[in-house]
């Protein structure tokens, strides 16, 4: 009961900020949005699967630009000849999604193969490869300086700022405060997906070859089919983590998708949590909400300097400090922030008086049938 | 004719670099199961503390005093971070040297700054030549170098007993502890050697013809991971074979990306991995790998 009662009211504080807030913050958030869908898929991989993949950003490129490009029209700015197709932007972003799930399975020879960090080093070669190509097709990707993105458009309804925006209770409601809704939306189902497959025969099947490879084969799991599944539906996430992140910045340049993003996203899942779909949301708002939160208060926070002088800018601190966490995590939590955070309410749970104590059938976790 | 012979030449001498590199991830992942993620940043430390210490004690101290910080360097990140990590699964463990990875090489790419530090070299611009075919003497130096280090490492594998102990490690951890070898001190010794490898490297990516070091210097150490890949990262031999053939491609590249076309700038940087993705297709453990053999 005050279970569902918790999930009311977390949907209710998640519906207001749009009435609250300003765009950086709407940015700020939408982005955390984005960033956990990409790492719920991540984590399907990396932690339920034990498959290292270092070539995220590379797939989050491609429902980047596959998008733009599909949804785009043939234009000529800054003396770059652009291309598009012109498709209507729904149909885009599905075939967006699904051109990165597409090239992820071109994938599962190696995905399906290698095992653990192996893996995570021949995706580095996807990562460097998208860089190349993305800087070098420019009429596809407009080259180093970018190309716009078109906003999305669902039966009529526009995701784009308006001269004249519809108010909502008195807000005028433009394209952030649109976007956010669309963003609450995919994440829900993103996440619902994914637990869905993480609970059920799949995610069995996946936690069994990471544990045992071969005990998993003996079970009669097709290990190297179910890798190369996996592979591909991280695409997938990764391929809608990318539209939505075009769509909120409007216009993408191709060295965001570089190997550092690739880092932040396995940052995002081993700090919130391997393996959970919690622990990827958690994860994901912790390590894109860093940044934002140091560049507003750099003033008041004394290890970060403010832009010009000496000391860290509020971008490589925010590195430092999500770097630091990452190997805290790992060394002192391995459930990470997620695992911490469920274990802690539930000790304190028990500490209430007057309140039973969970039976330790429900929550079988070695604190509990040591206490 | 005189240009496949100096195209052959930077291709051996920028090998022997990578095979340098290449031959401590596979070191460490020998002695710990580990691949290294945090290797770049290892080698931007050495070759950072060279290029800051070099105007006050001169070359060859600093190169000392560079070698001897980055060997303590990675055996502290063995023994305060994975050791204590022992027993976990082993993607975990090497996930976690990115971590360690990602705090170094921020802090370091943050006091390089947009500078590039000359290393201080004492070979300068000086060159060789042969008849019409002109050489680089840093070129040559680092294949001396690289190829003396190379052959004294596995000499002290073969004969020496830290050799022999790390070989008995290699092949079955809890045998070795039982037999007496202390595990710790070789896991740490293979660190340490790995990171002396990592700054002769680092030493010879920033000399001429590069300007000196930047901050990007650690991309070299991640071309270099292809090179351990495909050789197959639980072998010596292949670490060499490797370095030999990423090396040789990318000047083969850059020599004659003229006549490439299409996406030929800049595909020097993305050869390497091209290289290792055909091999991997091909042989799964690399070159030289043990393949596993499991049947179900």
């Amino acid at each position: 009961m005050s279970r569902k009662l918790l999930w009311v009211g977390a949907a209710v504080l998640l519906v207001l900020p749009p009435f609250y807030l300003d765009a950086f913050w709407l940015q700020s958030g939408l982005f955390a949005m984005s960033a956990a869908i990409g790492a719920i898929g991540l984590n399907v991989l990396t932690g339920a699967a034990g498959q290292l993949s270092l070539g995220h950003a590379f797939f989050l490129a491609l429902g980047a630009y596959g998008y733009i490009w599909l949804a785009g029209g043939d234009e000529r700015t800054a003396g770059i000849e652009l291309t598009g197709l012109g498709l209507p932007t729904l149909l885009a972003a599905v075939l967006a999604v699904l051109l990165a799930g597409l090239v992820g399975g071109l994938f599962a020879p190696l995905a399906g193969r290698l095992r653990g960090a192996s893996l995570g080093i021949a995706t580095l070669a996807l990562v460097f490869l998208g860089q190349h190509v993305l800087f070098r097709a420019e009429g596809v990707t407009g080259g180093a300086n970018g190309r716009d993105v078109p906003p999305l458009n669902v039966f009529g309804l526009e995701f784009a700022d308006s001269p004249e925006p519809v108010l909502v209770l008195g807000i005028p409601f433009n394209g952030l405060e649109k976007l956010w809704f669309l963003g609450l939306v995919l994440l829900a189902g993103a996440a619902w997906f994914a637990r869905g497959v993480l609970a059920s025969r799949p995610g069995r099947a996946l936690n069994t070859i990471r544990d045992h490879e071969i005990a998993a084969g003996a079970l009669g799991v097709p290990v190297a089919r179910t890798r190369a599944a996996a592979f591909v539906l991280s695409s997938m996430y990764a391929g809608l983590a990318g539209v939505l992140f075009a769509l909120i910045y409007r216009r993408t340049v191709p060295d965001t998708f570089g190997l550092a993003l690739s880092l932040d996203y396995l940052a995002m899942i081993v700090i919130g949590g391997l393996g959970t779909v919690g622990g990827a949301v958690l994860g994901a708002v912790f390590v894109s909400m860093l940044q934002p939160l140091l560049t507003r208060y750099a003033d008041g926070i004394p290890f970060v300097a403010a832009s010009g002088s000496a000391g860290p800018s509020p971008a490589e601190a925010a590195r430092i400090i999500y770097g630091v966490v990452f190997v805290a995590v790992l060394l002192f939590l391995p459930t990470g922030l997620a695992g911490g955070l469920s274990r802690l309410t539930s000790r304190l749970r028990r500490r209430r008086p007057g309140t039973t104590p969970n039976p330790p059938a429900s929550n079988p976790s070695r604190e509990e049938s040591t206490a | 004719m005189s240009g496949l012979i100096e195209v052959l030449v930077n291709g051996i001498s920028s090998g022997a670099v990578y095979a340098l590199i290449a031959l401590g991830f596979v070191i460490i992942f020998k002695a710990t199961e580990v691949i290294n993620f945090a290797h770049p940043s290892l080698l931007l430390a050495g070759g950072y503390a060279v290029a800051e210490l070099h105007d006050d004690i001169g070359f060859w101290l600093a190169l000392l005093v560079g070698i001897a910080t980055t060997a303590v360097l990675a055996a502290l990140v063995e023994m305060l971070v994975l050791r204590r990590m022992r027993g976990r699964d082993h993607s975990v463990l090497s996930i976690v040297t990115i971590g360690v990875d990602i705090v170094l090489t921020v802090e370091l790419a943050r006091r390089i700054g947009t500078r590039v530090l000359p290393i201080g070299d004492p070979w300068g611009s000086a060159v060789v030549r042969f008849g019409d075919v002109t050489i680089a003497q840093t070129r040559i130096a680092a294949i001396v170098v690289a190829f003396v280090a190379i052959a004294a490492f596995l000499l002290a594998f073969k004969y020496t007993s830290w050799g022999v102990a790390m070989r008995a490690t290699a092949e079955k951890r809890e045998t070795a502890a039982l037999m007496g070898v202390r595990l710790g001190r070789v896991s740490a010794g293979a660190w340490a050697v790995a990171g002396v490898f990592a700054v002769l490297a680092a030493v010879f990516l920033c000399v001429f013809p590069t300007p000196g070091l930047d901050r990007t210097v650690s991309f070299a150490a991640l071309k270099a991971l292809p090179a351990a890949v495909l050789g197959g990262i639980d072998s010596t031999t292949g670490a060499l074979v490797g370095g030999l053939l990423i090396g040789i491609t990318e000047a083969a590249v850059i020599g004659y990306q003229g006549d490439i076309g299409l996406f030929s700038h800049g595909f020097a940087d993305v050869a390497p991995y091209l290289v290792m993705i055909v091999v991997l297709l091909v042989r799964p453990a690399g070159l030289f790998g043990t393949r596993e053999a499991a049947r179900v």
